[in-house]
Order: structure tokens, then C-alpha cells, then sequence
């Protein structure tokens, strides 16, 4: 199912939480919405599902307009960050609930129910607990019966709010590569909302970021790493050295560190360099030079943290070979080889 | 590895309720726990019985099951239970009004449902009494249907649907607040309508809260007596309710009599509350 939001506005009293979020998803995507708390992220995912209205705007499922539509019109499958599972329901009660629930002729009989249980089980992994209650169950395995629960009506579009933030590292990891494979065998469009952004990167086609009830920019976890649309996304996305100066003639300056900065208008001006993209150079041909704080090894790079003359701070990824001799107190040049410059 | 004691007195000791636990204080906690207990209810309900136990079986037999203490029984019993009923729906409505919605004046339909707690009991049986007579204000419209409230086992039951009520509001309240509303909103998203999500979510998790409440209230009007003897009438075989048989045979010097009918109600008292613990319980495991 393709889903279209255009021009969504969202308050809540005067506060408002969507300004104006306008964004496409495509049949069978897999879409993470990423954003630092109180961007508008979960109220983006809850008006998605019907369990929250724009105060202006539409929502298209299809061609439909499904604006005002309630959440069990829209068939939606949401999960949830704290499972909401009935807590007086076995799992496989849990499970049947959305097809328990339908009336009449669309109500699928016991044995189809228990086929679909089972089925579901079999899916995410749990098979033979389906007697089991939630509170028998440990995290990762109740989030599996939500996911379980909101695809048993064959969702048009399954949402997910933060589904893995209430679980511990290990488990949050392999539920990841679940859900991904998931998607993949049941090929329902599914969006998920998280602010992990190792998470939506490692996980989603695509990527949303939001920042002030606004989206800031949508692409490929490439795109949005490898080319940021603007500062936010820059400082967001991955780990970066932040330098606030000014921009003149194509050229960005901070003290003696001058960068070339493309098409950015003159005036105040951020950069943003990855600490990979740091290269330690001969003396006189780098563009800063630093006096090396702190170095910690890292798997196949370390990484080098220092100062400036100007008091910047800077962190440096280097690869190991090249690192071998480098000291706290050593002073390093290094060339900047990708900047991203953005107006301020 | 195995340590070996050459004489078995010389292992570690182990208290015998007390084992080791970072949590301070079970000794004199649990002390003062069975001493206070025993003072103010183990004591006084074993005198009970031993005063009972003064009279032979068949008088004993005699004072427990004549025909006036079963009357008694049932109406004491009958009319809690009905009470308790009572208030398990409307004290439920209640709670959710004021747990879910914001109206005019909550502040005071929250402190009237206390006001049965407070109000000393004699008053508040004067006051229906007054009010249900058959020249009360409600009791002069019920008369002409040919309804008769106060001094039959109908104004009993009133009566005890007053004092039973902040029981059960005041037990869900609480367990209701904490009713996160994800589990409804997902039960919306399943496609369940407004009464099916009411019906298989929201009543089964206050299960347990509402039996406690049930109990509470329960209890509390089986030992009901300032307020219901003013409108109860007090007719033997009628309107009479156990306790104030105790009272009465209190007044004839019929000691042992009295404590036979207390051992009785403390019996199926015992028996009603254990049974509705254990139905909790059950509840409360599905529900953890």
C-alpha cells in the first residue's frame, strides 16, 4: 500500500508538534522515521494510524482519503514500545484478537484462527508458547507477539513505535535482523519510528529525519550519511567535528582552518568533517593541525582525540599502521579530505 | 567444592524463618505484626468462640440455627451480597467517570464518595430512614405503587449500598489510572469497536481490583449495624438482621447465645472472603 502525507500540521493546544510534514512511502518499504525526542516523530507515526488526527493536511492510503479515518478502518498493525499485550490473554488469545473481533461473515472460523495463530508463531519464532501468558514471556519475546498480533489481519501498512527502545542491547540487535526479514517475507509497507540512528541506518530503504516537527531530509541510509541536506542533518547523522565560522567566496574559514566550502552563501557558516575523513599528512601540507590528547584504539582504527591551537576540539579516526607512533602530546597535521558546509 | 564438619553442630547455622536477606528489619517487623494482631483480633475472636463453647451442643446447635438466627443469616448475608452487587456496577461507573473525563465540579463528586466513610453511621440510617418512611420524600413516591422501602429487607439493602460504595470506587480508581491506554489503542487498531475492547480488555484487567473492592464492601455490610437498624424496622423474621440478634440476646444476659450467632457470621464470613481471595488470586496470576 502507498501512503502519501501532504502538508500534515499537527497541535496540540498551541504547541505544535507537526509543522507541514509532507512525504511518500512506497508500496512494500521499509521507512524509519529518526529524530532526537520531541521532533514529532511518534505523532507523525500515530496520524499515520488513525490514533491521532491532523489539525490540517491528508493522508492517502492508495488513493483513498483516509484523513479522518479511524484506526481499524485504515487496517492498520501497530506495535507498540511497551508491548501493550492483554495481559489476561494467552499469547496465541493475543495473537487471534484482531480476527476474534471481526463479526459475521468476516469473522474466520476456529480452525482458520488456529491456522493463523500457528502460522504467526511459526513467523516470528515462538512456536509452542502459544499457551504461555505475556507475563511468562521476556522482553524480546513479547515484542515478538505484538509484531505477531499486528500482522494477523494482514495489515495494509504495519507501524512500529520505537518497538525495540524497551529492550537490551543483544536482544534489540537480533530482533532487528527479525524484522527485517519479516518484512522481507511478508512484503507489507512498514514504517518505524526510533531515534537510534545506528538502528534506522543499519534497518530501513529509507530514512526520514525529523527535527522541530519538520522533516529535514529523505533517503537511502547512504544519502543521508554521505550527503547530509543541511546542518542539522550533518550533526545528526553519524559522528562529525563541528566548526562554526564564516563562509566567503567558496572558501569557509575558522581562525587558520580554511575549508572549501562549494556554493554556501558569504557569511556565518558550520562545517561538518567525519573523523574518517581526517588524513594524517606531512607537516605543512595539512589543513589543521592538533596536539593529540587522548587516543583510543578502536578495532582496526583509533581514534585520535585533540585540540587545535584555537581551542577546537577535534576527533580523528585513523587507520592503525598509521597511527603506530603517534603519542599524547604529539602534534599532528591532518587534511581534510569531505567537508560539508551549511549556512548557520 | 565440599566442606567437610567433623561434627554436624559445628555447620553454619541456619535460623529457621529467618534466612539471611539484604532486606532489614523482618525480626521486629514480624513481631510486632503477630503481637498487634493477636491483641486486637486473634485474642478477642478466640474469646468469642471459648464463650460459645461454655453452653452444651444442642444449645449451642439451638442458638445457631433456630429459625429467628437463620432468618437473620440470609438477610444479613443475602442483602451484603446485594449491596456489594450494587456497587460493583455503579461504583465501577463511577470510577471511570472520574478517572476518564474532566466535568464541572469533580472535585466534589469526589469527596462526596467519601462521605459514607466519614458520616457516622447512626446519621446516615437516620437520614434514609427519614427519607424512604412512607412519608419520607422518597418513600411517599414509592408508596403509592404499592413499593415499601424503609422497615422491610429492601431499605436493609439500601442502607448497605450506602456505606459499601467508596469501597469499590476507591480500590479501581487507582488500578484504573495505571490502565495504559497503548493496550486500548491497540485493541482499536485490531478493529475491535468501543464496547468489544470494554468487554475483552478493560473489564478483564480490573478483574482483580473489583473483586478486592467486592470483598471490601462486602464485608463491611455483613458487620453493618448503625445504619441499618434505623430503617431495617427490626422485625423478627423479617427485617432483623444478625448483628442486632447479637444485641438482643446481648440485652437478655444471653452471652453464650450472642457469641454462637458471632461464631457462625465469623465462619461464613471466613469462608466468603477466602473463596473470593482465592478467585483473586487466580485473577491476579493471569494478570501479573
Amino acid at each position: 500500500m502507498t501512503i502519501s502525507i501532504r502538508s500534515v500540521e499537527k497541535r496540540f493546544g498551541r504547541y505544535p508538534a507537526l509543522n507541514g510534514v509532507s512525504l511518500e512511502i512506497a508500496d512494500g518499504e521499509l521507512l524509519a522515521l529518526l529524530g532526537p525526542s520531541g521532533s514529532g516523530k511518534t505523532t507523525l507515526l500515530r496520524v499515520i494510524a488513525g490514533l491521532e488526527f491532523p489539525s490540517d493536511g491528508q493522508i492517502l492510503y492508495g488513493d483513498q482519503d483516509m484523513t479522518f479515518a479511524g484506526a481499524a478502518e485504515r487496517r492498520v498493525g501497530f506495535v507498540f514500545q511497551q508491548y501493550a499485550l492483554f495481559r489476561h490473554m494467552t499469547v496465541a488469545r493475543n495473537i487471534a484478537f484482531g480476527l476474534d473481533v471481526r463479526k459475521g461473515a468476516a469473522k474466520p472460523g476456529k480452525a482458520q484462527i488456529a491456522a493463523r495463530v500457528a502460522e504467526l508463531l511459526r513467523l516470528v519464532e515462538l512456536d509452542g508458547l502459544g499457551g504461555r501468558y505475556p507475563a511468562q514471556l521476556s522482553g524480546g519475546q513479547r515484542q515478538r507477539v505484538a509484531l505477531a498480533r499486528a500482522l494477523a489481519v494482514n495489515p495494509s501498512v504495519l507501524l512500529l513505535d520505537e518497538p525495540f527502545g524497551a529492550l537490551d542491547a543483544t536482544v534489540r540487535k537480533s530482533l532487528r535482523k527479525e524484522l527485517r526479514r519479516i518484512h522481507d517475507a511478508t512484503g507489507v509497507t512498514t514504517i518505524f519510528v526510533t531515534h537510534d540512528q545506528e538502528e534506522a541506518l543499519e534497518l530501513a530503504d529509507r530514512v526520514a529525519i525529523l527535527n522541530q516537527g519538520a522533516i529535514e531530509q529523505v533517503g537511502t541510509p547512504d544519502e543521508v550519511h554521505d550527503a547530509p541536506a543541511g546542518a542539522f542533518v550533518a550533526g545528526f547523522v553519524g559522528e562529525a567535528n563541528r566548526f562554526a565560522g564564516e563562509a566567503k567566496g567558496g572558501r569557509f574559514t575558522l581562525g587558520d582552518i580554511v575549508l572549501r566550502a562549494g556554493e554556501v552563501r558569504d557569511g556565518p557558516a558550520l562545517a561538518f568533517v567525519r573523523p574518517h575523513e581526517l588524513l594524517v599528512t606531512d607537516p605543512g601540507k595539512g589543513d589543521l593541525a592538533i596536539t593529540v590528547a587522548h587516543i583510543a584504539p578502536q578495532g582496526a582504527v583509533v581514534r585520535i582525540e585533540g585540540a587545535t591551537e584555537g581551542g577546537q576540539r577535534i576527533e580523528a579516526a585513523i587507520a592503525r599502521q598509521i597511527a603506530a607512533g603517534v603519542h599524547p602530546g604529539a602534534r599532528l597535521e591532518l587534511a581534510v579530505s569531505r567537508a560539508y558546509v551549511f549556512p548557520a | 567444592m565440599t566442606a567437610t564438619y567433623a561434627d554436624s553442630r559445628d555447620k553454619p547455622r541456619r535460623p529457621l524463618i529467618h534466612r539471611r536477606s539484604a532486606i532489614p528489619g523482618f525480626g521486629i517487623t514480624m513481631g510486632l505484626t503477630l503481637a498487634s494482631l493477636s491483641l486486637i483480633v486473634l485474642i478477642p475472636l478466640a474469646a468469642v468462640g471459648l464463650k460459645a463453647a461454655e453452653q452444651s451442643p444442642a444449645d449451642f446447635l439451638h442458638a445457631a440455627f433456630n429459625e429467628r438466627a437463620l432468618t437473620a443469616y440470609r438477610l444479613s448475608f443475602g442483602a451484603a451480597f446485594i449491596a456489594a452487587a450494587i456497587n460493583g456496577v455503579f461504583g465501577l461507573l463511577t470510577a471511570w467517570a472520574l478517572v476518564r473525563y474532566e466535568f464541572p465540579l469533580k472535585g466534589l463528586v469526589n469527596g462526596l464518595i467519601d462521605l459514607p466513610f466519614a458520616l457516622p453511621t447512626a446519621v446516615a440510617g437516620i437520614a434514609l430512614a427519614t427519607l424512604y418512611a412512607p412519608n419520607g420524600w422518597i418513600g411517599s413516591l414509592a408508596e403509592p405503587a404499592g413499593l415499601k422501602i424503609a422497615y422491610t429487607p429492601l431499605g436493609v439493602v439500601i442502607a448497605l449500598t450506602f456505606i459499601g460504595l467508596p469501597f469499590i470506587v476507591r480500590t479501581l480508581e487507582p488500578v484504573m489510572r495505571d490502565l495504559s491506554a497503548d493496550v486500548e489503542e491497540a485493541a482499536a487498531s485490531l478493529g475491535a469497536g468501543r464496547l468489544d475492547t470494554i468487554a475483552r480488555v478493560v473489564l478483564p484487567a480490573l478483574a482483580p481490583a473489583w473483586l478486592t473492592g467486592f470483598a471490601l464492601a462486602f464485608a463491611r455490610a455483613v458487620g453493618e449495624y448503625g445504619s441499618v437498624i434505623f430503617i431495617a424496622g427490626n422485625m423478627p423474621y423479617k427485617s432483623e438482621i444478625a448483628p442486632l440478634l447479637i444485641v438482643i440476646e446481648l440485652e437478655q444476659y444471653d452471652y453464650a447465645g450472642a457469641a454462637t450467632i458471632a461464631v457462625v457470621m465469623l465462619v461464613v464470613s471466613f469462608a466468603m472472603l477466602f473463596v473470593i481471595n482465592a478467585v483473586q488470586a487466580w485473577a491476579r496470576r493471569l494478570s501479573a
